[in-house]
């Protein structure tokens, strides 16, 4: 049986790919993901993980190293932040690209300039078209049991996709939380052991990565698409299979006292908990919030976020990162070509809040959906505005 | 099929566009994207083996006489070894369709 502990996040994050029985590790450390992998690297020098952990000189390097592990059939971790990710960007097209299902944390922090260690959801945006199955944690547990998913995702036969699970930098992966630590053999029951589907073998060689000559690369995204497309019920399955396992149950979106709601807030990660708080205070008053939780980035799950929105009459989508002079922040954006691609014209409002590592409070929340309720009532454009910024 | 055309359903692709062999890099067919193609005038060439040297591309072979012959399956076209014959015997001609 596993337990309840007292736990760090990005300890409990170790700890949990350490269970999964990884072969190889390979990180550069930068904040607010160090602690991640600095754990890891404890466990395999103790000898509490029998695991290749590789120390490489850059992210580009860390991505490299796990490519070339996964394809030689390993199971692979890695963790990465902000620049980080950014330096490692370019292998992350090609580990999605050739199918191998590496998981990796990351624990979202905003893009330089200025430079900033601080949380926001820039990292997260500038994955968004790597190819790479992309869920948000909320909270420490999620952490844990989203990356538990993550393996059991990638390696399904019918996916084999990288997946990045993400976790908001310091917010959450620098906060001591209760955890319930399952132990290796519930673990075990969850996720059975890697085999690859193809690997690289000097026994029976092949190309990986070969050269695409026009008349094949669109051939090879139309399948990789429909890769990720068909990754969403998979996904599902593998939710409600740990669902039976551990009773905690996830979807691709979720709602929090939507009932009879007119105004939805739309969030993702951990700002959804300060939501939840406002929107508690906001129903205590009378006013009729609820909240949509976004808990799957990609693939998009466009269908069922329609579902869980239509019928309100407005909806607060708020952004942790800027898409500069488009038409919203990169999630709004999905949100609003979901309602169009359906034929329903919700108000939508847009606001980019807690760049940089700003705090966003609960008076934030009331602010931007009393914002919302009054452009709704005096027929004001849709657009989108960035919270608090001093004029 | 595929080989020779590249001209696949992108359902018949192996998982990752893996191709199931190796050394499959020798079938790439880089001669196909040459706009200009180099031309050996045997009378002017004395056999000195510069453009074989020079060829990125590996294409020039020894012929029996002693001459060298590009394969064109594999020349991209880039001129160097007429850049580089001592005698000016390769001329860059226009490739036509």
């Amino acid at each position: 049986m596993g337990k309840r502990v007292g736990m760090e996040v990005s300890i409990a994050a170790a700890e949990v790919v350490g269970l999964c029985d990884v072969d190889v590790i390979a990180a550069y450390p930068i904040t607010p993901q160090t602690h991640i992998v600095e754990h890891l690297s404890e466990l395999v020098a103790d000898g509490h993980l029998d695991a290749e952990f590789v120390p490489v000189e850059s992210e580009h390097s860390a991505m490299s190293t796990c490519v070339g592990a996964a394809a030689a059939g390993a199971r692979t971790f890695t963790s990465t932040s902000s620049q980080g990710y950014a330096l490692m960007a370019e292998i992350c097209y090609i580990a999605s690209s050739l199918r191998l299902p590496i998981v990796m944390a990351v624990a979202n922090r905003a893009l330089s300039a200025p430079i900033s260690i601080w949380n926001d959801h820039a990292d997260m945006m500038m994955a968004r078209d790597t190819g790479w199955i992309q869920t948000v944690a909320e909270n420490g547990q999620e952490v844990v049991d989203l990356l538990l998913h993550a393996y059991r995702v990638a390696e399904d036969p019918r996916v084999l996709l990288p997946v990045m699970v993400n976790l908001d930098g310091f917010i959450l992966s620098h906060m001591i939380e209760p955890i319930y630590m399952p132990d290796k053999e519930e673990v075990q029951r969850y996720l059975p052991p890697y085999k690859p589907a193809l690997r690289l073998d000097p026994r029976n060689p092949m190309t990986f990565g070969p050269v695409g000559m026009p008349e094949v690369y669109t051939e090879a995204k139309k399948a990789q698409d429909e890769a990720m497309k068909g990754a969403l019920p998979v996904i599902v399955e593998a939710w409600k299979e740990f669902e039976k396992h551990f009773g905690r149950a996830y979807h691709p979106v979720e709602t929090y006292k939507t009932d009879g709601a007119e105004i939805l807030l739309l969030t993702m990660g951990s700002v959804s908990e300060t939501a939840m708080t406002a929107v508690d205070k906001m129903r205590a008053e009378g006013k009729k919030v609820g909240l949509v939780h976004l808990r799957l980035w990609r693939p998009f799950p466009a269908k069922e976020l329609v579902e869980a929105l239509q019928g309100a009459k407005a909806i607060v989508v708020v952004d942790r990162a800027m898409a500069f002079s488009t038409q919203s922040g990169p999630v709004c954006v999905e949100v609003k070509a979901a309602l169009f691609d359906h034929g329903i014209s919700t108000y939508v409002q847009n606001f980019v809040a807690g760049l940089g590592g700003r705090d966003v409070t609960v008076e934030d929340f009331e602010m931007m959906v009393a914002k919302t309720s009054d452009g709704l009532a005096k027929g004001l454009p849709m657009t989108y505005e960035i919270v608090n910024v001093r004029e | 099929m595929a080989k020779e055309t590249g001209i696949v359903r992108w359902k018949d692709l192996a998982l990752g566009c893996t191709l199931m062999e190796p050394g499959t890099a020798a079938e790439l067919k880089t001669g196909d994207w040459r706009s200009m193609r180099p031309v050996t005038n045997r009378e002017l060439c004395i056999k000195c083996g510069q453009c074989y040297i020079f060829c990125p591309d590996m294409v020039y072979s020894r012929t029996a006489e002693g001459y060298y012959e590009a394969n064109y399956y594999y020349c991209k076209g880039c001129g160097i070894c007429a850049r580089e014959c001592p005698k000016d015997a390769i001329q860059m001609v226009q490739e036509e369709k």
